[in-house]
Order: structure tokens, then C-alpha cells, then sequence
């Protein structure tokens, strides 16, 4: 439904983005990653119509921005960055205003406006001035609006950015309740949140596309894939227990880090392709050793993600010079 | 059209959400009251009509006008809404006349609250009243005009005072051109003709000539024409500043 197409952004000399071509089909859940400044927000407002690109296109449903912005615009719900709403106005007359834009009247508006508010529990505050309001329900009002004319394509720039993780849990509920029948792009910079409510992701550093998988593909690249994560309780030298552990054929390599009174925490990293839980298992049997906590591991995203941004801009760093 | 509309609704009621309005409306009647009275010698003139009262108003709007438009772009850019509202399913160019006809429908209601003065000058003497009633539609024109060019302005900057000091001076520009001290200065070395073309520039030969009784299509067809390009030009320079 959203079709990317080869979009670059300049700002004067600058390049914010560059040559990116996605796409995003129905029921999928895109998670945007990157640093900041990465291009993130500069992509979402050409594929909504907000700048003009300087080279690409973005379609949407196969109608493009450039040709066809009204027809394109009736068809996305946005949240910008930072939820921008008019301040003087109460929830309850912003979201009237929305509906009103969107050609809803009548009884009709009412209906769409109260499913808003409804969805994303606004009613305590409808008729409170949109300035006195928190962030969390600031936010909400953002969603309110972007969600308000149940759109085909969701487009939603830092949803959780600021919210406290009650909040930052309803927020990814509500993105998976609607994952169904539309199509949602998600920026973020939080890395739990791709796991959390992504179907995909893409990560992006200095405008360009680094990855584009699966959350578990990401995960994969992570050198704990598959580690196994060991809790002991021992009063003898770390040191000599990591030696043991290295031993394992299928071991690769082996760190550990003091967990607390008596207790160390091991993390052996298999060979690739190969499960070492059942010979770490055999190995604490063995030697009696007292095992508080043993599992194999996701994988750590934040490595994968440092790994991934950061060598892009030693690979640029090179170029240079 | 419903587009527009639902704008233009928020708009004037925006005007109204803060006392701003209200403090503006007050404002501008004590100022038409001092003009038409002290300055302008109202009962000394003996007349009955309201020559000093239109006469002081393109002063008046060189600066309450300019107060009125400040916000109508600068708030949003500053305020970040600017990419909701360009986001939304509507052009340019409806927001633009929306937003436009919202200030203009603000200004209608302010110059509308000068009624008293109409009445104590039907209640002095016996005036020539489809000359008030031409007279205030050149007012209401002339504010248009002001309007246009606040509009645009505002939509260069985020911020509402310098939206404000530009378009005063702008607008300024605009009236001089058609002031005696100036057209002199130009009579004495340009030919007629650039002279003309100086003075039908300006508010004041028009506005003046509507004020006279007489609506001439001329007048119509400059204050038209110069709220168009104004608002055309600010179509241009909301698409070309909307993101900075
Ligand atoms: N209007 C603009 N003018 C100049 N540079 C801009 C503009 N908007 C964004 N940028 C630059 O483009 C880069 C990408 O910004 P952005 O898309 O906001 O990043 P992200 O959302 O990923 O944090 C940044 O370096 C930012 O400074
Ligand atoms: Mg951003």
C-alpha cells in the first residue's frame, strides 16, 4: 500500500535523506529506527506531503503524492513529531475540526470523533484546553486525530517519544490493535518497541537504509544470538569457570561480568549456527555448580543497532578522506 | 468549500478564545472615537457626515491590521500545527483564503461595533447616508487589502512581531504612495506617468475616491487585483517556508 520510491531530500547542500526505497504492505507494521538526525522525520513528511522531495516519489494505494496530494492525503492518518495540536481549543473541538476537514458531518462526525476518544481514552479531558493538558494525553489527542477518519495508512513520527511506560504500553496496544486491516510506519529511536509492535524495521543512519528484515533477522545480528545467558552462585574465581566454559567445542567465546554477593553472570556465545545450551547445561551438572539462572538469549538490539549506525559513519568517515 | 469553512470557523474563533479580541475591538473604537472628535474637529466642522471619521482609518490600519494578521502563519510555524494543517487533505491555497477571509470577518465585526457613531451623526443632522454606507465599504476593502499584505508577511517569519513591524512598514509604503508631500516630490522630476502610476498604487487615492461617494470599478478592480496578488504570493511562500 505504501510504495517508496528512490526518495531524497537536500537541504542545500545537505543530504537528508537519501535514495530510500521501501515498501509496506497491508497488515505490516514498519518500526523507522535510527540515531537522530538520521532522516527519520524528513522521510515521514514527504511520503505525507508536508515537503516535496528533490528527487523519488512516494505512492500511496498507487496514487503518488506529487500528482495526487489531496486524494493521498484523505487516505493517511499522521502524528507528526512532538504531536502538534492548536493549543486554545479543547480536545473535544480540535477533534470536531479534524472531522469537519475530513468531510464528516453531522451525526456522522459525532460518531468519529466519540470512536477516537474512545480508543484512545480521552474522555476525562475532552473539554480541558489542550495547553493544560500532560504530555501522555497530548500525544493521545495526536493519535485521536491522525486515527480519526480510520485511514488505510498510519503514519506515526516518535508515538511514544516522552511517555511514561504505562503510556508507551497502550500506545504500542493500540498500534496493534489496528495492525490488521492497515498499513503503519512507526519511527523510533526505542529499540524494545520494534520487538514490542513491529512486524519489520528498517534502520536508517544519515539518510540512508542500513538494514530492512524481520525484528528477529535484526536480532540475529547480534553476536548473543543464541548465547546462553548463566547465573551462578560460587564462591570460586570467575576466571578459572570461564576457562572451563571456553573449553566447550561449540563455544566461540565466553565474557562474564560480578552479579552481586557470590553471584556471577556468564554469557557464552556459541559458534555460529549451533545451540551450546545442552553442553553448558551438561557442564554445570558435572561440576556441581549452582545455578541460579540459565537461558539462551535474543540477542542484544542496542549492539546491533550501535554496530549497524556506527560503521556506516567510519565506512563515510573513510570515503572522506 | 467545506474545507474553507471549517478553517475559516476555527480562525474567528480563535480571535475570540482570548480576551486579545476583545482588548482589540475596545482599542479600536476609543481610537475612531479621538480620531473623529479631537483630531479630526467632528462637531466643529459643523458638517453631518463622517469625513473625519474615514478619513483617520487608513491610519488606524497602518497598525491594529498588521496586529491582526501577525499570527494568522507566524503561530503555526512557531507552534509546529503548520504541518497538521498542510498535511490535512486540503491545498495551499484554501487554507490561505480561509484564513484571509477569517481576519477579514474579525475586522467586519470591529469596524461594524463604529455603528454609534453613525447613529449620533443621523441624530445631529441629516447626512447623506448611501455615502456612509459606500464610505465603509471602501473601509472594509482598504482593510482587506492591509489584511493581504499582513497575511503574506506573516507567513515569512515564526515570529509574530517581526510579522507585525514588516507589514506596517510595507503597508506604510502603500499609503505614502499616494500622499500629496510625496506625489510632489515625484512631480517635480518624473513624468506624469510614473507619478500616476505612484498614486494609483496607494491605498489612499482609492480609498479616498470610494470615500467621495462614487464606487468606480476602478477602485474595485485595484483592491481586487491587490488582495489577489498578495494572497497569490502568500500561497508561494507558505509552500516555499512551511518546513524551515
Ligand atoms: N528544514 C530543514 N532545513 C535544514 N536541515 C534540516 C531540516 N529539517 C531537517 N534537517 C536536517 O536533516 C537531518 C535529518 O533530520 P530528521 O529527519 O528530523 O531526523 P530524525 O527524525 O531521524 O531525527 C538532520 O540533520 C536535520 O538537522
Ligand atoms: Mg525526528
Amino acid at each position: 500500500m505504501i510504495n517508496i520510491e528512490k526518495l531524497t531530500k537536500d537541504f542545500g547542500p545537505f543530504r537528508a535523506v537519501d535514495d530510500i526505497s521501501f515498501e509496506v504492505k497491508k497488515g505490516e507494521v514498519l518500526g523507522f529506527l535510527g540515531p537522530n538526525g538520521a532522516g527519520k522525520s524528513t522521510t515521514m513528511k514527504m511520503i505525507t506531503g508536508f515537503i516535496t522531495p528533490t528527487k523519488g516519489d512516494a505512492k500511496i494505494c498507487g496514487e503518488s503524492i506529487l500528482d495526487a496530494p489531496i486524494s493521498v492525503k484523505q487516505k493517511i492518518g499522521y502524528l507528526p513529531e512532538g504531536a502538534p495540536a492548536y493549543p486554545d481549543m479543547t480536545p473535544f473541538e480540535f477533534l470536531h475540526f479534524i472531522a469537519e476537514i475530513r468531510g464528516f458531518t453531522g451525526e456522522d462526525a459525532n460518531v468519529k470523533v466519540n470512536n477516537a476518544i474512545k480508543k484512545v481514552n480521552l474522555e476525562s479531558v475532552i473539554h480541558k484546553p489542550i495547553d493544560n493538558l500532560s504530555k501522555g494525553f497530548k500525544r493521545r489527542v495526536g493519535l485521536a486525530q491522525a486515527i480519526l477518519h480510520d485511514p488505510e495508512i498510519l503514519i506515526m513520527d516518535e508515538p511514544t517519544d516522552g511517555l511514561d511506560p504505562n503510556q508507551k504500553h497502550e500506545v504500542r496496544e493500540l498500534i496493534k490493535q489496528m495492525a490488521k486491516e492497515k498499513a503503519i510506519v512507526v519511527s523510533t529511536h526505542i529499540l524494545e518497541e520494534v520487538h514490542a509492535v513491529c512486524s519489520r524495521a528498517i534502520i536508517i543512519a544519515q539518510g540512508k537504509i542500513l538494514f530492512d528484515g524481520t525484528p528477529d533477522e535484526l536480532s540475529a545480528r547480534s553476536s548473543f544470538h543464541n548465547a546462553v545467558n548463566l547465573l551462578l552462585e560460587t564462591k570460586d574465581d570467575a576466571l578459572a569457570i570461564e576457562a572451563k566454559l571456553n573449553t566447550l567445542s561449540h563455544a566461540s567465546s565466553v565474557e562474564h561480568a560480578a552479579a552481586g554477593d557470590n553471584l556471577i553472570r556468564f554469557f557464552v556465545k556459541p559458534k555460529k549456527g549451533v545451540s551450546i545450551l545442552n553442553d553448558v547445561n551438561e557442564l554445570a551438572a558435572s561440576n556441581h555448580w549452582t545455578v541460579k539462572e540459565l537461558h539462551v538469549m535474543e540477542g542484544q538490539l542496542d549492539e546491533v543497532f550501535r554496530d549497524i549506525t556506527t560503521s556506516s559513519s567510519d565506512a563515510k568517515g573513510v570515503q572522506l578522506t | 468549500m467545506n474545507m474553507i469553512l471549517a478553517i475559516f470557523k476555527r480562525e474567528l474563533r480563535n480571535y475570540f478564545a482570548t480576551p486579545v479580541a476583545y482588548v482589540f475591538i475596545v482599542v479600536f473604537l476609543v481610537l475612531t472615537g479621538v480620531f473623529t472628535f479631537y483630531l479630526g474637529g467632528f462637531y466643529e466642522r459643523g458638517q453631518a457626515d463622517l469625513q473625519p471619521f474615514f478619513n483617520y482609518h487608513p491610519w488606524l490600519y497602518l497598525f491594529l491590521i498588521p496586529a491582526i494578521s501577525m499570527r494568522l502563519w507566524a503561530e503555526e510555524r512557531k507552534a509546529g500545527t503548520i504541518e497538521l494543517l498542510m498535511t490535512l487533505p486540503i491545498t495551499t491555497s484554501q487554507a490561505v483564503i480561509a484564513k484571509f477571509l477569517a481576519a477579514w470577518a474579525f475586522t467586519s465585526i470591529a469596524l461594524a461595533f463604529t455603528f454609534p457613531i453613525w447613529i449620533t451623526v443621523n441624530y445631529l443632522g441629516d447626512p447623506d447616508n448611501l455615502i456612509i454606507l459606500t464610505s465603509y465599504f471602501g473601509s472594509l476593502l482598504m482593510a482587506g487589502a492591509f489584511l493581504a499584505v499582513g497575511s503574506c508577511i506573516s507567513a515569512t517569519t515564526r515570529n509574530q512581531v517581526i510579522a507585525f513591524i514588516i507589514a506596517v512598514v510595507i503597508c506604510f509604503g502603500f499609503i505614502l504612495s499616494g500622499f500629496p508631500m510625496v506625489l510632489d516630490f515625484f512631480k517635480s522630476w518624473a513624468p506624469q506617468i510614473i507619478v500616476n502610476a505612484v498614486s494609483s498604487l496607494s491605498f489612499l487615492t482609492h480609498f479616498t475616491a470610494i470615500e467621495r461617494g462614487v464606487i468606480d470599478l476602478r477602485d474595485l478592480i485595484y483592491f481586487a487585483s491587490f488582495i489577489g496578488c498578495w494572497l497569490f504570493a502568500n500561497v508561494i511562500v507558505v509552500d516555499m517556508k512551511k518546513a524551515d
